[in-house]
């Protein structure tokens, strides 16, 4: 199991009460005297409500991945690869940057980044939000599939490449291709986009876009005004094949 | 292909005589009837041929290899009497839960949404029937198939559709896919008339789009990437699961010593003679290696690390008989993988069909557009009317028979070379009878001791 060191609020060292009094309890990991495997462990065996600090992050990579529980984990320096993988339900804050593949295939709870994130950033995610207070680097949501990303910075090249489903929230400016083979997911980008993928185009602003934006934005922590945006999505062209489409495959 | 994508002539023509030979007609050998019938139906319509199948051409195969069997120096088994066994344990590398099979004989991943639920469901059925594993494909995990497969293979592809932690942690094993014999470098692909509305609320797309999967993972790239994904995919599953990677085989001696030094629990290297829901013809014929090529690469490159029977070799790509599940152990396989010959047991190209797959330009023994969803068999569609023609029930027991007989057959091999167990059968047991054969599958041609290339 991991070394856990002076858990804040329990002081039970019985085993039966620390369990019974498990839903309000505090951790702290220092995973420069722990590995990774039993962080994970201990994320996977614990229940709702608990909360873990984790300490010298070190850019390990596959932190606090496949948590599916409520619980809320922060991550105390830099992320490796991989970080919050395939998370459902708690919240994950990493105060430092991520690597590539950032909650990928997030299912549902919250990824709060307050660094940079590197490529892949959400990739494939199913739901929840990840918001990154920093720069997201090429491929930032690719084949999302319903998650929700807020990217406080800029967007790398290659970004919401068939995008399935959910919204991509950019308040800095996007880099080439955005949207390429988009199908249904929704992308509002405040500043400049390098240019637009295959099949992506810029769609009109309407009210229900700006009443989204607004609460995302919102939920990101950000005060940034909805009507400075604009929006992009799948002008449809490319969803059957067509031999008169071959020159934009 | 069909011939129905062709305009119908205004008027049709009297039928020509059909002695072509009485009449020293001479055919083509460049430009043969199925040539001349491509150039035409690509005239007509513009797009390239997309159909299922695997390749079509003749390629050095499992039937250009035979068993010396026993003799003066090589005692065999009893018949009926005697041992053979044939179960075989899967990814005891790193995983804690391996999994233990009754016969090396596995179902490969076929996406429910290329086949019909029904057909998912009989090959799980079958499978479980005589003690084997049965895989998803690309577009998720079904409750049904997952009911219905003791032994289920949860494959991780580059679309990710439908993928989750929650079936990620109910697999029996994951399989991580690089790529497919049928079309190495190529993504998926599910025409608009198989995307209902389970299939696209499983793979969250509109209803009835044509799809085109990705051909690369989205969050890895390259050796050192997947090394990192497979430690993501362990820590998830608190290293359980045991971990496959799939390539298509194309440079398979580099791609499965890479895979290995990922960290792969086993490798599945899959020929171009393997069957694919829809691809372009173009790519299914010129893209990949034969399967009997493949396997001594894979095999070498297992040896060379230290780990041939510690990382298991699954081997795909036109098996049909115990004879090549035997050469294909015999050559250093641990266990194989079936695709089409497992439809074919559902009972896909069925002469019984012959009307209705005369109606759509195509013949029993010769259809091959799965892509169309129009499978009067019920396999490899979505429609409720055809896929209610496959009773899954009667559907399983068909395949859990062909998998007997297939295990049975390999037995019968295995006892005349005098081996105890399936594992027990070497390259030593065999000879080629052409020498591309001989070169590719590294054994001697037949009645000498020569093998072309071997130092
Ligand atoms: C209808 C059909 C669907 C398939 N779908 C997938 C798939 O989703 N993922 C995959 O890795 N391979 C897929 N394959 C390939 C098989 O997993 C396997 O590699 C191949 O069928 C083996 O060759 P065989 O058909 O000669 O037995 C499919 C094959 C068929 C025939």
């Amino acid at each position: 199991m991991v070394t856990l060191t002076a858990p804040e609020t329990s002081t039970d060292t019985n085993a039966e009460a620390a369990q019974h009094a498990a839903s309000t309890d505090s951790f702290s990991v220092d995973l420069a005297g722990s590995p990774v495997r039993e962080l994970n462990q201990a994320l996977h065996n614990a229940v709702d409500g608990q909360s873990w600090t984790v300490a010298n992050p070190e850019g390990k990579h596959s932190l606090a991945v496949g948590i599916d529980a409520r619980v809320s984990v922060t991550i105390n320096g830099h992320a490796g690869y991989y970080a919050a993988g395939m998370h459902q339900k708690g919240d994950v804050t990493i105060n430092g940057n991520a690597g590539v593949g950032l909650a990928e295939n997030i299912m549902s709870g919250r990824v709060h980044v307050k660094g940079d994130a590197s490529q892949s950033a959400a990739a494939t995610g199913h739901g929840g939000l990840v918001v990154i207070d920093g720069n997201a680097s090429a491929r930032c949501g690719i084949s999302m599939k319903g998650v929700d990303i807020v990217v406080g910075g800029n967007i790398g090249h290659m970004s919401a490449f068939m995008a399935q489903a959910g919204r991509l929230v950019v308040c800095g400016d996007a880099g080439e291709a955005l949207g390429d083979s988009i199908y249904e997911a929704r992308i509002y980008v405040k500043g400049t986009v390098a240019s637009l993928g295959a099949d992506c185009i810029e769609k009109p602003l309407k009210e229900e876009h700006l009443a989204e934006l607004g609460e995302l934005l919102a939920a990101a922590g950000r005060t940034d005004n909805p009507a400075d945006f604009k929006r992009y999505g799948s002008a449809r062209n490319l969803y059957h094949f067509s031999v008169h489409n071959s020159t934009s495959y | 292909m069909t011939i129905t994508s062709l305009p119908a002539p205004a008027q049709a023509p009297a039928t020509p005589a059909q002695h072509t030979e009485e009449l020293g007609l001479r055919e083509s050998a460049t430009f043969d009837r199925a040539t001349i019938a491509d150039i035409q139906r690509a005239a007509a319509t513009g797009v390239y041929d997309i159909r299922g199948w695997g390749a079509k051409r003749k390629v050095p195969h499992f039937d250009d290899l035979l068993f010396l069997g026993a003799s003066m120096s090589r005692y065999p088994l009893e018949g009926y009497r005697e041992k053979c066994d044939t179960d075989v344990v899967l990814g005891d590398r790193h995983a804690s839960r391996p999994l233990h099979l009754q016969t090396p004989v596995t179902i490969a991943g076929m996406s429910f949404g290329a086949l019909s639920a029904n057909a998912k469901e009989a090959l799980g059925r079958g499978a479980s029937e005589v003690g084997t594993s049965t895989t998803t494909g690309d577009g998720g995990m079904t409750p049904e198939e997952r009911g219905q497969s003791k032994h289920l293979v949860y494959q991780y592809l580059p679309s990710r559709y439908g993928m989750n932690p929650d079936d990620l942690r109910k697999a029996d094993a994951i399989e991580i896919v690089l790529g497919q014999g049928a079309k190495p470098g190529g993504g998926g692909m599910l025409l608009g008339q198989k995307i209902t509305e389970r299939v696209a609320g499983m793979r969250t797309l509109p209803v009835g789009i044509d799809q085109r999967s990705a051909s690369r993972h989205p969050d890895w790239t390259g050796p050192d990437d997947l090394e990192i994904k497979i430690g993501e995919l362990r820590e998830i599953t608190d290293w359980k699961t045991p971990i496959y990677v799939k390539i298509g085989a194309s440079r398979p001696y580099y791609d499965t010593a890479l895979a290995v030094k990922a960290g792969a629990d086993v490798v599945v290297v899959d020929g171009m003679q393997g069957g694919t829901a829809a691809t372009q013809q173009v790519f299914i014929e010129n893209v990949g290696i034969p399967t009997l090529a493949a396997i001594p690469q894979a095999v070498q490159a297992l040896q060379e690390l230290g780990v041939h029977r510690k990382v298991q070799l699954i081997v795909s790509g036109g098996i049909r008989t115990g004879a090549d599940v035997a050469k294909a152990m015999a050559l250093g396989a641990d266990a194989v993988a079936i695709g089409t010959a497992a439809l074919i047991a559902l009972g896909d190209n069925d002469p019984r069909y012959a009307a209705e797959y005369a109606a759509l330009g195509s013949a029993a023994g010769y259809y091959d557009d799965f892509q169309d969803g129009r499978d009067p068999a019920g396999i490899t569609t979505q429609d409720p009317e055809l896929s209610s023609r496959l009773d899954p029930v009667e559907g399983g027991r068909r395949l859990a028979n062909y998998l007997r007989v297939l295990t049975m057959e390999a037995q019968t091999i295995a006892r005349a070379c005098g081996k105890s167990h399936l594992h027990n059968l070497e390259p030593e047991d065999l000879v080629a009878l052409t020498i591309e054969a001989s070169a590719m599958a590294r054994v001697p041609l037949a009645g000498t001791s020569w093998i072309p290339g071997a130092k």
